[in-house]
């Protein structure tokens, strides 16, 4: 079956995959996000040493260690610089994200 | 079950790659390493040119991202060395063998091809590379990543090797880092090391600083009188001005001289004379020339560079090139959006947008629009105090081009040696997140 079908079935296949693809590029933009983490706190946030890991741990800890960065609450060398460059909701996202990642 | 075919797929039934395969069939270049390309013409290749932080990201996080794609890492050296730290191996606190990475990690776990040969050429209408080895490989997707190239066109008297071995540049990391440390090493009591920063931009901006301050760490102990001048084609310290102007006035006082806008016309590798546009000659026992960089040659030899310019331009959703469709460019050699530095983390990041843009567009699935990057740059400053420069870098959609975040980013609050455990941290983390 080729694009230019124009067949019915087709269009009725754009519209069911329509709303997964949606979702998948969301996840892959998260995905990006928290791969701009990595340099510092390793491939998908397993640090090696050094740096503190935050792969699998709890969403809500690794959100409110960030929302405590960025408020500048919590001390930091580095972190409040980095936090300030996303949203709330985007930390809210990456949190998730690093939270489902084997630690 | 219903199939939308993807541009890949198209690809794959490009005349031109069948013929490209039955070439290879017909040479018996396909029997050692292309079986799988023959068996599966439907998969879709990207070719990476360039195995620095740039071109080892992209490759791996590409197969991470999308198993499904066929990854070739076309690369001429074994093994690879980091720039990053390497300032500290002119001091003697760390030794290159640190610092050395292999690309065999990338193959066993993570299925890159490579392929250790030199891109001499890029053919655009073919959609497939050339290399020295006589190889012709086919790509659905091209990823160049070259770094830079120095160029010595308008520094008279470093036109041969052996003056360069005389007045080491050491700012690709290797044999010229060894080269420089011994030069240091050598140097008599009270000897003069003089280096010259060439024009921004360049390759790791906070760089050449890091580098005087090392040297002076090493000759506060070492060699007491020794100096460290500095001359700088620029106007100004490029990065963390005021921490780098702190640490040379309250650590090294009289032993770190900054010159600006010293311009280098001419070099004498034998009498070790630099002669300047302003400051007429200056002899040093020591010369460290840093030289004006430009996109790597195969860039140019693909057409990716404009006249009359020296880097890539891409855009930054995809860093796919303006100037032609189907190759992207990533790292050193990309004309960089406003205040992005050309450095091996942010040649990390740009990777990673540019991986999931490629994977993106090889399965018709929608690109992300709201990349994320970020950069930091750790500089050692003595033997165990670091400073850093720290920046977050967003899409604009008005400009459509990446911005720093204002109010995110920023520098050391104070020279600390907590930050020297965090910077050796970053760097064998990053290597990491490359390498393995
Ligand atoms: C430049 C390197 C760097 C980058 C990039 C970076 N971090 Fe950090 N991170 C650090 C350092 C260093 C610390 C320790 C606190 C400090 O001194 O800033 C830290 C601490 C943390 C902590 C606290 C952990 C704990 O147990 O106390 C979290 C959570 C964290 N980072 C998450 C992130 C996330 C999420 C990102 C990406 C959005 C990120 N970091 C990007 C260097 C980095």
């Amino acid at each position: 079956m080729t694009r230019n079908s124009g067949s019915t079935a087709w269009v009725l296949a754009a519209l069911v995959a329509w709303g997964p693809a949606l979702a998948q590029s969301d996840q892959h933009k998260v995905r990006q996000w928290a791969a701009s983490c990595a340099a510092c706190h390793g491939t998908e946030g397993r640090s090696e040493g050094g740096m503190p890991p935050i792969a699998g741990r709890k969403a809500d800890e690794l959100y409110t260690l960030m929302l405590a960065f960025k408020s500048g609450e919590r001390p930091a060398t580095v972190m409040h610089q980095h936090a300030k460059g996303y949203s709330d909701g985007e930390l809210r996202q990456i949190s998730e994200y690093f939270s489902r990642v084997k630690p | 079950m219903t199939t939308v075919h993807t541009p890949a797929e198209e690809h794959a039934m490009d005349p031109t790659r069948r013929n490209f395969l039955h070439t290879l069939a017909a040479t018996g270049l396909a029997a050692g390493f292309w079986p799988r390309a023959l068996r599966a013409a439907s998969r879709a290749t990207v070719v990476v040119v360039g195995g620095g932080f740039a071109g080892a990201t992209a490759a791996k996080y590409l197969r991470v991202w999308a198993p499904e794609i066929e990854v070739v890492l076309i690369e001429p050296n074994r093994e690879w060395i980091s720039c990053p730290l390497s300032n500290r191996v002119l001091a003697g606190s760390l030794s290159l063998r640190d610092l050395k990475r292999d690309y065999g990690r990338l193959a066993e776990r993570h299925g890159v091809k490579l392929v250790h040969a030199t891109v001499t050429q890029v053919d655009p209408a073919r959609r497939e590379v050339r290399t020295d080895q006589g190889e012709r490989i086919a790509y659905d997707r091209l990823i160049v990543a070259p770094g830079v190239d120095f160029v010595y066109d308008d520094i008279a008297g470093l036109q041969t090797e052996p003056a360069r071995e005389r007045v080491p540049h050491a700012w690709k990391a290797g044999p010229q880092t060894l080269l420089l440390r011994k030069r240091i090493a050598d140097l008599p009591p009270g000897g003069v090391v003089a280096i010259h920063i060439p024009k921004a931009p360049f390759r790791c901006p906070p760089g050449p600083y890091e580098r005087a301050s090392m040297i002076a760490s090493y000759l506060t102990t070492r060699n007491p009188k020794g100096k460290v001048l500095v001359f700088d084609a620029n106007p100004d310290i490029q990065s963390k001005k005021a921490l780098f102007s702190h640490v040379w006035g309250t650590r090294y006082p009289g032993m770190v001289e900054y010159v600006p806008n010293a311009d280098l016309k001419a070099v004498d590798a034998t009498r070790g004379v630099m002669k300047f546009d302003l400051q007429g000659e200056v002899r040093a026992d020591c010369l460290n020339v840093i030289p004006p960089q430009r996109a790597g040659g195969i860039a140019y030899q693909a057409g990716l560079v404009a006249a009359n310019e020296r880097w890539c331009r891409v855009g930054f959703l995809t860093y796919e090139s303006v100037a032609a469709r189907g190759i992207h460019v990533i790292g050193d050699s990309v004309a960089a959006a406003p205040g992005m530095p050309k450095s091996g983390h942010m040649a990390n990041q740009q990777a990673k947008v540019c991986a999931g843009a490629v994977a993106a567009l090889i399965s018709g699935t929608p690109v992300n629009d709201d990349p994320i990057i970020a950069n930091t740059c750790y500089s050692f400053v003595g033997a165990r105090e670091v400073i850093h420069v720290a920046s977050v870098h967003r899409y604009d959609r008005a400009q459509k081009t990446m911005l720093p975040v204002k109010g995110a980013g920023g520098v050391s609050s104070e020279v600390s040696t907590e930050e020297a455990l965090f910077a050796v941290a970053w760097g064998f983390n990053l290597m990491n997140d490359v390498f393995s």
